[in-house]
């Protein structure tokens, strides 16, 4: 099981990543028209650490909210046998209209649930522009879609699982490849 | 979770909490600007109602079609019911016609369950005669946890028509499923015969049963089902059981009112009590709409022929 990404890379690469989305965003109006949004499980906590650091480098605070994509899946009702997968709630306490969103998750796979996201988040207003966020990019996209901002680029095989861990979820900063 | 949704009997409790905290999910998106999500698209729901009903079709419907599925609406006075077809002749057509789940409200006990032997569509059961009316407990029980952030060992007291409450039944057998301690009081006459074995305990005297009371739940004087004299006078029933503002003072200050609806003013609970501060009615329907969405959900997805 290689560890891919440690807690310090992965704090190295999140610094980075808001950076870069200052820089991107910068001629485009201040930080009140930037907002980020996590997917839920794993894209919320990294939301929260992209506003920390934000704020750590602007001294403002970044609007956060949380999208749980279940309900939008392509595959929810396919499979006729099994349970329903738990819904979480989602959180956006501000209106998206207008305003330049960040998606945030933490593995960008087939692009699923990107599009699921997008569709669930096109139902709260019309968003300027969404801009897409990723810890990691491990390939063999089955929709055509891509990250703005990516922590790393890890080839893998389809056999192979990315796991990431985070702190906030599972007690450590970890990516690591299975398989 | 089962096929079909019967009762709050064939409940466990990890299930019920999971459909209390789905609901909590559902309840977001009757917030939003958009209140629709695509989870069921494709789905067909027929509802089939029996019985005469506002709040809980309607709630249903409106369930359903926030989570995009079709449904269609079968009410018995307008259905080939009245041309004599049995409930059971009824089933088999519609399900010959394949929908994916049937929502029936009857005025027989256990007449979901009769669908459910019939049928290969999911059955929720919308309230059957003097059985159980399971979407109804739950909605009740969310907004009892939403008011107290728990239910176990809360004092909850459930006054009025018991003999022909559905609503009770459901309530007591989700309620001390949970872990609250439930008091039921009514006029000896509407008792139903051996309901202390349920776990409750059991009065006639409503102070003594309203006494630090953390919820009082007022039944409905169901005269549509009553073939004999149970009380007096209505007014005599107001009288003694009636929930008024004097009544109320001897439950905790943080007491919640609740309603199954439709109310009978001055029946079973005074106007002041059932408009006042206390009374939380009008929450548990907007959260009726959550609870079926929760469990249309999870039902969606349930094991077949469990």
């Amino acid at each position: 099981m290689p560890i891919v990404l440690d807690a310090d890379r992965i704090g190295r690469s999140l610094t980075r990543i808001a950076h870069e989305i200052l820089e991107r965003n910068a001629a485009h109006g201040g930080i009140d028209e930037l907002a980020l949004v996590g997917i839920r499980t794993r894209g919320v906590p990294l939301a929260r650490r992209l506003a920390k650091s934000i704020h750590e480098i602007t001294h403002q605070d970044v609007a956060t909210g949380a999208l749980d994509i279940t309900l939008y899946r392509d595959d929810l009702m396919r499979t006729a046998v099994g349970a329903q997968p738990v819904i979480r709630k989602t959180e956006i306490p501000f209106s998206i209209d207008d305003r330049r969103i960040l998606l945030v998750d933490d593995v960008l796979y087939t692009g699923r649930t990107i599009r699921a996201a997008l569709d669930a988040l096109i139902e709260f207003g019309r968003p300027r522009v969404i801009q897409l966020v990723v810890l990691v990019d491990r390939g063999h996209r089955e929709l055509p879609i891509k990250a703005d901002y990516v922590g790393k680029n890890l080839p893998t095989a389809q056999t192979q699982s990315v796991q990431v861990h985070l702190i906030e979820v599972d007690g450590r900063d970890e990516v690591e490849i299975i398989g | 979770m089962k096929k079909d949704l019967l009762g709050i009997g064939d409940l466990t409790s990890d299930e019920i909490y999971l459909i209390l905290d789905t609901t909590e999910a559902m309840r977001e998106i009757g917030q939003r600007p958009i209140k629709k999500v695509p989870t069921l698209r494709g789905k067909t729901i027929v509802n089939l109602f029996y019985e005469p009903s506002t709040r809980t079709r309607t709630s249903f419907e409106i369930a359903e079609k926030r989570l995009s599925a079709d449904t269609l609406n079968i009410a018995a006075t307008t259905s080939s019911a009245q041309k004599g077809e049995t409930l059971a002749d009824t089933a088999l057509n519609i399900e010959a016609m394949a929908p994916d789940m049937i929502v029936l409200r009857h005025a027989s006990s256990g007449a979901g369950h009769l669908l459910s032997r019939l049928c290969k569509s999911r059955i929720i059961n919308a309230g059957d005669g003097m059985h159980e009316h399971p979407t109804q407990a739950l909605l009740d029980a969310f907004t009892i946890r939403e008011h107290k952030k728990r239910l176990e060992g809360l004092k909850v007291t459930i006054v009025g028509d018991l003999l022909h409450s559905r609503v009770l039944r459901s309530n007591v057998l989700l309620l001390t499923t949970l872990g609250a301690e439930v008091w039921v009081c009514g006029p000896a006459t509407l008792l139903p015969p051996g309901i202390e074995r349920l776990g409750v305990h059991v009065s006639t005297a409503i102070d003594e049963a309203v006494a630090d009371a953390d919820v009082i739940m007022m039944l409905r004087i169901q005269q549509e089902r009553m073939h004999g004299a149970f009380f007096p006078s209505t007014r005599e029933y107001f009288n003694t059981f009636g929930m008024t503002r004097a009544r109320l003072a001897h439950a905790k200050p943080d007491v919640i009112i609740m309603h199954p609806g439709p109310m009978n003013r001055g029946v079973e609970i005074a106007s002041d009590v059932a408009d006042g501060p206390y009374s939380v009615i009008l929450e548990q329907v907007a959260n009726g709409v959550a609870v079926r969405m929760a469990v249309l959900y999870l039902l969606a997805g349930g094991a077949e022929g469990d």
